[in-house]
């Protein structure tokens, strides 16, 4: 029988797990996945944002993907959307960057500057 | 449970699952794995998302992108061009869910933007066999709340206070029955949910009980802990085993957890459920039937008194809910009687579900606050009528209810303005009709299913439907004599006040308001013997167009009945005498020369 503090911790882990199913008002971390990007690398940086984001326990992100933004050769590209802040892209990712920006920008709302790209 | 970037929601209601969702599920699965995504991307089966005509309909998150009427063939081009390169598939998107080449919230969508959803709050939102995703969304929350910070008193005052009614068909105040229920003393109570949907057209519990099982468990124990009951019983329709198989699901979930069975949360409140299937009589819908069949006898009513609340199931003191009222309690504990309350008109609070069907564009499940009036729903929501044909009438409440005419579509739709237009809230069917409907003929339809499903007890049902039948049927076959009219007002005033059970009572209600609204066209059937809307065949005739007609000899060559002659380049000729009316002639002219009146 479970009781009422482990039916509490059930609720706080699933919901982390299929929150992306409600409206969503926090940050949104999106990766480039266009042909270029996928060829630079893109996924594997979009399983490092996962697993990131996962060992961190971040609540209240979303992780998505959109195609081509056109700037084909700073691939892999990553933009972060957080509420009341502009849009924030990195550009010429890897999985070692990308941790970087999730502890940092992500979990703090610091902009990891040298990596975006007008750096 | 793993974390996923990307979450495909599959629908797998009734609807969906007849026209291959399942293979569509699989394909996904299947595909994903082909691509490496397995790790990154989830496929869940949920029940109805309520756009039944849209099926089968696939809703992939976090972008909410809305998949419809897709094929089992598109999941390869959903799955390297979305999820493998994040580009939205636009040609299968639904039209109204995209703006230019903005991907509009599902809640901007108009099939969805007037709805409010509370019974169908979780339902395409969880997999539905899955408890922890239940409990995720709140779940089990409302259970808890009950048990740790409330007494039964307050349970059944704040159920009052919400003015929640059933969504069964009668809508007597739920925090009034569960009161009664509450004051009797006895050793062993009952709480029983009607799940035996019957009404044609009607399928909102079911996809409650497909999509959400939880929520019909969770509230059947909050009822429980509130009268002092420590079994349930569900009546489900045998018809609807993807609802068996979840509740059953659901309920060894429940069982598991230690939500159901004996010292519920270690709070020393017992509780269980266990299932019936009906065997698909209409009137094992009518509460005292009902509980005879659970008693493993001929489901038949009973009189009342003694009521249910009193002396019920097994002579105990018992509830009886339907699916649709359940679903709505659980959220009436967390939010609270006032939440619930401002929703709705002055009897009539919160929302309701309805199952649009007939000459509708978007035919489906929607909910709306109390007191939408029905040409929004028709048109906001149902995107109109197919073909930009006229409204004619909204069907009601099932054969216990009536029509809505043109001349009311504006009415707010609550419980008592359904009344006194002659129709009923019932159970929530609502069948739309256009100009090509012959009001008669849905009388006899409706009529035909009431005698088909009396269970007999009683003589008024039994043998007065059949006689209204009777008539009917002549009238539509052009043999109606005058008078016809006034002995079908008799009959159904004498049925009205003399069967024993709410169906018999109600039975009659189809024919009443379609005479209210409607008689001329049973007198042009019985007097003129036309039908107006063009639907009894036996009073329909097929004429050749002199201006039209080419003489081409197509339609002489295709009558079965050899009932059309001519000569080449003349206007062919039917012979009324010989014509049985089976319209193959018009079907088959090339020039559109042959028209029935």
């Amino acid at each position: 029988m479970k009781t009422i503090q482990e039916l509490e911790e059930i609720r706080k882990r699933t919901f982390e797990t299929i929150k992306v199913r409600r409206e969503h008002s926090g940050t949104r971390i999106v990766v480039a996945m266009g042909t270029c990007g996928i060829k630079a690398g893109a996924r594997d940086v979009m399983v490092s944002i996962m697993e990131t984001v996962a060992e961190d326990n971040l609540t209240d992100v979303v992780i998505a993907q959109t195609g081509c933004t056109g700037n084909c050769d700073m691939e892999p590209i990553v933009e972060v959307y957080r509420p009341g802040q502009d849009k924030v892209t990195y550009v010429k990712m890897t999985p070692e960057k990308v941790a970087k920006i999730v502890k940092e920008h992500l979990a703090k709302g610091k902009v990891v500057s040298e990596y975006t790209m007008n750096s | 449970m793993k974390m996923y970037r990307s979450h495909i929601m599959v629908c797998k209601g009734t609807g969906c699952n007849s026209s291959s969702s399942e293979l569509i599920a699989q394909n996904f699965e299947k595909e994903l794995k082909e691509n490496g995504l397995e790790n990154e991307v989830i496929v869940e089966r949920t029940g109805c998302f309520g756009l039944c005509a849209l099926g089968p309909v696939v809703i992939v998150y976090p972008e909410a992108a809305f998949y419809s009427q897709i094929k089992p063939e598109d999941v390869h081009e959903i799955v390297t061009e979305h999820l493998l390169k994040g580009r939205v598939v636009k040609r299968l998107l639904y039209h109204e869910s995209i703006d230019g080449d903005r991907l509009k919230p599902l809640d901007e969508v108009p099939f969805y933007q007037k709805q409010v959803r509370i019974a169908l709050r979780n339902c395409g939102v969880i997999n539905p066999e899955n408890i922890d995703e239940y409990i995720a969304f709140d779940g089990y929350k409302a259970l808890t709340k009950a048990l740790t910070e409330m007494n039964s008193e307050q349970v059944i005052d704040t159920i009052k206070r919400s003015g929640l009614r059933g969504r069964g068909g009668a809508g007597f105040p739920t925090g009034n029955k569960w009161e009664f229920a509450a004051k009797v003393k006895d050793d062993q109570k009952y709480v029983c949910c009607n799940a035996d949907e019957g009404d044609p057209g009607a399928f909102m519990d079911r996809s409650v009980l497909e999509g959400d099982p939880h929520a019909v468990l969770e509230a059947m124990a909050i009822a429980g802990f509130a009268i002092g009951a420590s079994q349930g019983y569900i009546y489900v329709r045998a018809e609807y085993p993807i609802a068996v198989k979840r509740l059953t699901i659901a309920i060894g979930q429940a069982r598991q957890y230690g939500l159901l069975g004996k010292n519920i949360l270690g709070t020393g409140f017992d509780f269980d459920i266990e299932l019936r299937l009906g065997a698909g009589a209409f009137v094992c819908g009518e509460e005292t039937a009902l509980m005879r069949s659970i008693e493993g006898k001929r489901g038949m009513p009973t009189p009342r008194p003694p009521f249910p609340a009193v002396k019920g199931l097994f002579a105990k003191p018992t509830i009886l809910n339907n699916v649709e009222t359940l679903a709505n309690v659980c959220q009436i504990i967390l939010k609270g009687a006032e939440w619930f309350s401002s929703m709705g008109t002055e009897k009539s609070k919160g929302t309701k579900v309805f199952a649009l069907g007939g000459k509708i564009n978007n035919t489906g499940l929607v909910e709306v606050p109390m007191g939408t009036t029905m040409r929004e729903i028709i048109y906001d929501i149902g995107g109109g009528i197919p073909n930009g044909r006229p409204y004619k009438a909204a069907q009601t409440g099932g054969p216990s209810g009536g029509c809505i005419p043109a001349s009311e579509i504006d009415v707010p739709i609550d419980y008592d303005n359904l009344i006194a237009l002659g129709s009923m809230m019932g159970s929530g069917g609502l069948i739309v009709m256009d100009d090509t409907t012959c009001m008669v003929d849905i009388s006899r339809f409706f009529l035909d299913f009431t005698v088909d499903e009396s269970c007999g007890k009683c003589t008024p049902c039994r043998e007065g439907t059949k006689r209204m039948l009777e008539i009917l049927e002549r009238i539509c076959e052009g043999k109606g004599e005058e008078g016809d009219i006034e002995k079908l007002e008799s009959l159904a005033r004498s049925i009205k006040d003399t069967a024993l059970c709410g169906l018999g009572q109600t039975a009659p209600n189809p024919i009443l308001s379609t005479l209210k609204y409607f008689r001329d066209e049973y007198e042009a059937h019985i007097r003129d013997k036309k039908c107006p809307a063009g639907v009894c065949q036996a009073l329909l005739e097929y004429k050749i167009s002199d201006e039209k007609c080419k003489g081409c000899g197509i339609c002489a060559k295709n009558c079965p009945a050899s009932a059309i002659s001519g000569k080449p380049k003349e206007t062919y000729l039917i012979d009324q005498a010989k014509c049985i009316k089976c319209g193959v002639c018009m079907s088959k002219c090339p020039f559109k020369a042959i028209a029935k009146e």
